[in-house]
């Protein structure tokens, strides 16, 4: 049988084979994929040569488009061209500024933004996941085989909502997300690898709709993020609307515009918005509907635009040193990264306020999917010998509200992640079997100034007498940055049941709806599909098992424990090999539970060679 | 396993603090949920959870003020979640003036320099009560100890006041 044959020593051809794995940078204008091959990451090119796929993404009648090709219809079809969907990402339908979209809004009955298009009224998500699957197809056939991994880059800045809407969509695109990665810390891995340089540097990240800044220390492959800061409303699309709305005063145009010189403007605005990054002044015409209209944009007027919100980045890179403890002199290095780093008054003040000239000599349009591509080959496992280490922080406190409504922060900003916090509450009436809890990110006192998170109740409380429960809610921040919460009243030591409700984001279900209709789209077997996925989960638990039993079993487990397990895995092989998804699943949790006991013990002996200063092996 | 055992350093005050940063960068190394990301649901939980312990601990030794805390919790009565004010009629004075000191900033003709010189003697303070929680620590004086960990508690929480009052009034 194909188990026994892994199972034995030296024959460990299996867990040595190498992965396809992908990073992808998912730009609010641009998006990228690159992969590790023959030792070294590249950016992946499409059938015409280019790497950077424009996140424009077109809902035509003979289907969906994404990229150059759908960027060229925008002005022609412009309600279904959607562009920047990025900043929509994890937001309320309140939050957005309609007027700056060239799109048709409508609000969803649990308050989301929806973009209504001829393929329907379509949620951010579902539009993101298009991007990826567009991405995802290219390094498929690129690289010649399924994709076993990806790692998708966010913005540092990004809270929860935004972090798990990203992750939805690569759910409904079908990939198997590794790792959120910060991009900014993606671009420090790129830049310190191939820079070999210790010390401290900053990341300034202006891209198109987000602002990051990041403060690392870089120490022999461990990159450790000493704090980020940021605005994840702030980038260079906003460069833009700053010009659009010159034009727009400059030709005198009053009252809404329709949709077609919206776009058209937008359009304008980023091509003037570029030239004058070579050029002094610039001249923008604009002749569309029953508008005529030429005129003059010179650097300094863009100059003068744009100061504003360049102050607006230097004050967040301000807090972020005093954050991070260190002061500008003790920056090593200052990497520009974003398309936006490209303008010329950006640069001259980033270059003032850390009083040394930022480095500009790597790509900062590639840099972000470099770094993600070598983190998702490591993290894939083609590097069992990798010295990378990665130590980012959670960019937002996280909070409770608390009576009066005011918020007691739980996990302060810049903690490095991950992070788990209690916090113990009672129940104030006899025989209370539920509670709610209101999660909230941001540094403010007051819930209205910070960022609803999520509601999460509790049930399953064992009825006590008022104020006698003690029940202790665990706040869990993980790698990527995602809160999970758990509760258990001590004295019982029942778990509660938690129910969330997302303040800005999908319900699993809807998650799961979109997977069937996406699939049902472009006519994939939905059952055959999802076993395929399954198969492939019980495989990755096999196969990692079976290492460990190589490694530690005999050492850490007794023999009846090494048979036990040994039997589990077998069981699961055949369960594999013919059942169906739900019954590849139980037998999944059976093994897991199976296993917890040996898992912990693995991780003991871990930290205990750790402090002994040995190597330890990994998984 | 208290946190000073997790890192495999003797129960005191005094420090390396290289050591404990060598220490945690290997101990991430082998428990960060990043190894097992090719690994079972079950791995990454309980890397997770291994790997949050390890940052708990290691900011809690880092931070001298949690440091002490936590040593006057293990070795004698954990203070941290305390609601009461310290009893001491000289430092209840001297707390009302700093924080009037603190109000008169802004009204003051040179703020980033009056700021500057408070942060300045507050790091001195800190620095003075550290060593007094030291000496106290090792005679095993932990009544003592416990109110001078209680008077930096004060000087910390004025210091981060300062702090805010310094991002408020001086945004470049």
């Amino acid at each position: 049988m194909a188990l026994l044959q892994i199972a034995e020593p030296g024959q460990t051809a299996a867990p040595h084979e190498h992965k396809l794995a992908v990073g992808i940078d998912l730009g609010t204008t641009n998006s990228l994929v690159a992969s590790v091959r023959s030792g070294s990451a590249e950016t992946l090119v499409d059938a015409n040569g280019q790497d950077i796929l424009p996140s424009v993404v077109r809902y035509g009648v003979d289907g969906v488009t994404v990229g150059q090709a759908a960027a060229e219809q925008a002005v022609i079809d412009p309600q279904n061209t959607i562009s920047s969907v990025k900043r929509l990402m994890g937001k309320g339908f309140a939050d957005v500024d309609a007027s700056r979209i060239p799109n048709v809004l409508v609000e969803s009955e649990s308050g989301q933004p929806l973009l209504k298009t001829t393929a329907g009224e379509l949620n951010p998500v579902q539009v993101s996941a298009e991007i990826l699957k567009s991405l995802a197809e290219r390094a498929t056939k690129t690289l010649g085989g399924d994709l076993s991994g990806v790692v998708i880059t966010v913005p540092a800045y990004f809270d929860d909502a935004q972090r798990q809407g990203t992750k939805d969509a690569a759910n409904i695109a079908g990939l198997h997300v590794l790792r959120l990665l910060n991009e900014p810390t993606a671009a420090a891995i790129a830049y310190g690898l191939d820079a070999g340089k210790e010390g401290v540097i900053a990341v300034y990240d202006l891209g198109g709709g987000t602002f990051d800044i990041s403060i690392l220390r870089l120490h022999k492959g461990v990159f450790e993020v000493l704090a980020t800061g940021g605005d994840s409303a702030l980038g260079g699309d906003d460069f833009d609307h700053l010009i659009v709305d010159w034009i727009s005063e400059s030709a005198q145009l009053t009252g809404e515009q329709p949709l077609n010189v919206q776009r058209t403007l937008l359009d304008q605005a980023k091509a003037a918005k570029q030239a004058l990054s070579d050029s002094d002044s610039i001249t923008i015409e604009l002749a569309i509907n029953d508008i005529n209209w030429q005129g003059e944009l010179t650097r300094a007027d863009f100059d003068a635009l744009i100061a504003p919100l360049i102050k607006r980045t230097l004050t967040a890179c301000r807090r972020s040193l005093k954050d991070a403890e260190v002061t500008k002199d003790d920056v090593l290095e200052v990497v520009m990264v974003g398309g936006s780093t490209r303008v010329p008054l950006v640069r001259n003040k980033v270059g003032e306020f850390f009083t040394r000239e930022p480095l500009t000599s790597i790509n900062p349009d590639k840099v972000v999917a470099i770094g993600a591509a070598i983190q998702a080959d490591v993290l894939a496992g083609n590097k069992p010998d990798s010295e990378l280490l990665l130590l980012d922080v959670t960019p937002l406190s996280l909070g409770l509200e608390t009576m009066g409504g005011l918020v007691e922060k739980v996990v302060p900003r810049n903690t490095t992640i991950p992070v788990a916090r209690a916090q113990e509450f009672t129940t104030f009436k006899d025989g209370q079997t539920a509670m709610t809890i209101h999660v909230l990110q941001g540094e403010r006192e007051l819930v209205t100034d910070c960022r609803s998170l999520a509601r999460f109740s509790l049930t399953g409380i064992p009825p006590m007498a008022a104020g006698a429960a003690h029940i202790r809610v665990t706040f869990q921040v993980d790698a990527d940055g995602l809160l999970s919460v758990s509760a258990m009243e001590k004295s019982s030591g029942v778990s509660a049941e938690i129910q969330v409700k997302p303040s800005y984001g999908l319900a699993d279900d809807e998650v799961a709806n979109m997977l069937r209709d996406s699939m049902t789209f472009a006519k994939q077997d939905v059952t055959a599909r999802m076993l395929a996925e399954q198969q492939l989960e019980a495989d990755r638990v096999m196969e990692s098992l079976i290492g460990a039993l190589q490694q530690d079993g005999k050492k850490l487990l007794s023999e009846v424990e090494y048979n036990d397990i040994e039997s589990a895995i077998q069981k699961l092989y055949q369960v594999r090999q013919n059942g169906d998804v739900d019954s590849i699943k139980n037998e999944i949790e059976v093994v897991d539970q199976l296993t917890q006991e040996f898992a912990a013990r693995r991780m003991d002996a871990s930290i205990r060679s750790a402090l002994q200063g040995q190597s330890v092996d990994k998984v | 396993m208290n946190h000073f055992e997790l890192f495999g350093l003797p129960v005191s005050f005094e420090l390396d603090s290289t050591s404990l940063a060598v220490t945690y960068r290997e101990l991430q190394r082998t428990l960060h949920p990043d190894n097992f990301a090719a690994g079972t649901e079950r791995e990454r939980l309980v890397a997770v959870q291994k790997s949050s312990q390890v940052n708990d601990a290691y900011s809690i030794l880092k931070s001298s003020i949690q440091r002490a805390e936590y040593l006057l919790a293990i070795l004698h009565e954990d203070i941290r979640g305390e609601q009461k004010t310290l009893q001491d009629p000289m430092f209840l004075m001297l707390q009302m003036e700093q924080h009037e000191r603190l109000e008169d900033i802004p009204n003051s003709a040179d703020p980033e320099q009056e700021i500057a010189d408070f942060d300045d003697e507050l790091s001195q303070s800190i620095k003075q009560y550290l060593q007094e929680f030291a000496i106290l620590l090792n005679d095993e004086n932990f009544i003592a100890a416990a109110d001078v960990v209680r008077k930096l508690k004060f000087v910390y929480k004025l210091q981060a006041q300062l702090s805010t009052l310094e991002d408020s009034l001086l945004d470049y």
